[in-house]
């Protein structure tokens, strides 16, 4: 996918095989992952003669935005699929917070200063 | 005992797990001993479903004297020999049943099958929806991102924004944005890293399920809301519990401080209200740390949940 996002165009097996400079993979693996992309809809792909030409089907900050934006719970979906640290507060709530972060940071010089 | 007998103490049961469940919501020592409590807390759900749903099969089989469950399959074949429909009166003639009566006690048996068929329901749709949820984020991971010396054993996503959490499962996985390794120092993040294992580790995420459920079996509860809170709340005071065997109280404190005054999100439509003031408790709770429950009243509490829970399973089935 990284591959497919570096570029503009829409490529084929065969050039995002050179682009993979890293990882020496043989073809047909290139092709299975392209294929199974496309059926999981990361990928588009259109017939050019007999091969193929595959592009991404969203950018990857989409993506990255999807993932973030269920894990910080803010599509007001309820299911509860995952465990947060901790939420951002605000008001009153933040100056507890930061009253107590003035607390350790100050037992923490005490420490350091024995 | 007959039905109508059973009806009444489950109703106490019912009742007595709503009003206790709004007294635990409000109490103060949960914090001490947060495992007790949830463990309460899951008695008090289990037993207020049993006992409604008893309830309403004891009012509609008053007169049976077997466990009200074999009453409820047995409803066929009384059915068919004529017995619902009939009744003795004081001078032991048989006659027929005012009809209102009939209409009322069939009633009853449907609400029962359908608040039963509505709890099993949204259990299964609610692990289904979890588990929907968390295959599509480990597909979004794999093509989005790596990991990083400062986290290991965690994997790293680019988001500016501090954010943290895990995704429990035979696949766990345990999830920091860069943002994140910005803001916190090496022991900060040991201390997240810890709390989070900790999650993984004792799944807590089952522990929640039910409440999950039952918030969306009743969404509009009030009671239900408060106890979806209080159980989240009491399962993140348990996980840094357990990261203070890790690591000392200071670190995860500074973590949980500057998480919570990193810019804050927007809230989303529909978001839940409650959670409010969450991390505060928990900061307090770490800085001031509170004797936990002696070993005798934690015994009882156990006791009383495990009390709680077979009363309407007795009743039901034996």
């Amino acid at each position: 996918m990284d591959v497919l996002w570096a570029t503009d165009t829409s490529l084929t097996v065969r050039e995002v095989s050179a682009r993979l400079t890293q990882r020496n993979l043989a073809h047909t693996t290139v092709m299975t992952v392209l294929d199974r992309l496309a059926k999981k809809g990361f990928a588009r792909r259109e017939r050019d003669g007999r091969a193929w030409r595959y592009r991404p089907a969203a950018t990857r900050e989409t993506y990255v935005t999807e993932l973030m934006l269920t894990a910080l719970e803010q599509t007001g979906d309820r299911t509860a699929a995952l465990t947060r640290f901790a939420q951002s507060v605000s008001g009153p709530e933040a100056d507890v917070l930061r009253d107590a972060l003035e607390v350790i940071e100050g037992s923490g010089e005490k420490d350091d200063g024995t | 005992m007959t039905g109508l007998e059973d009806a009444a103490l489950l109703a106490v049961v019912a009742i007595g797990s709503a009003f206790g469940a709004t007294a635990l919501a409000q109490a103060r020592w949960p914090r001490r001993s947060p495992a007790a409590a949830i463990l309460l807390w899951q008695a008090l759900g289990l037993a207020s479903g049993l006992a409604a749903v008893g309830t309403l099969f004891g009012l509609a089989l008053p007169d049976s004297t077997i466990g009200l469950v074999r009453s409820v399959l047995h409803v066929g074949t009384m059915f068919r020999a004529g017995g619902l429909f009939r009744v003795r009166d004081g001078f032991g003639a048989v006659g027929a049943m005012p009809i209102i009566v009939v209409g009322m006690r069939l009633a009853c048996l449907a609400a029962g099958l359908i608040l039963l068929a509505l709890l099993c329901w949204v259990l299964v749709a609610a692990s289904a929806a979890a588990l929907a949820a968390r295959r599509r984020q480990r597909v979004l991971l794999t093509l989005l991102a790596h990991g990083d010396p400062k986290v290991p054993g965690a994997l790293v996503v680019d988001y500016p924004t501090a954010a943290a959490y895990c995704l429990p499962g035979l696949r766990s996985q345990i999830v920091v944005s860069v943002g994140t390794l910005e803001l916190l120092g090496r022991g900060e993040l040991a201390a997240l890293l810890a709390h989070e294992r900790a999650h993984l580790r004792e799944r807590h995420d089952l522990v929640l399920l039910p409440f999950t459920a039952l918030r969306r079996a009743f969404p509009k509860s009030g009671t239900c809301t408060d106890a979806y809170g209080a159980v989240a709340l009491l399962v993140e005071m348990l996980a840094d519990d357990r990261a203070l065997r890790a690591r000392p109280a200071r670190e995860l404190v500074s973590a949980l401080v500057r998480f919570g005054t990193a810019t804050p999100c927007p809230a989303p439509p529909g978001a839940l209200a409650a959670g409010q003031g969450d991390v505060a408790a928990r900061v307090t709770r770490l800085l001031q740390p509170v004797r936990p429950l002696p070993t005798a009243v934690v015994v009882a509490i156990c006791l009383a949940a495990a009390l709680l829970v077979t009363v309407p399973i007795t009743v039901l089935f034996v």
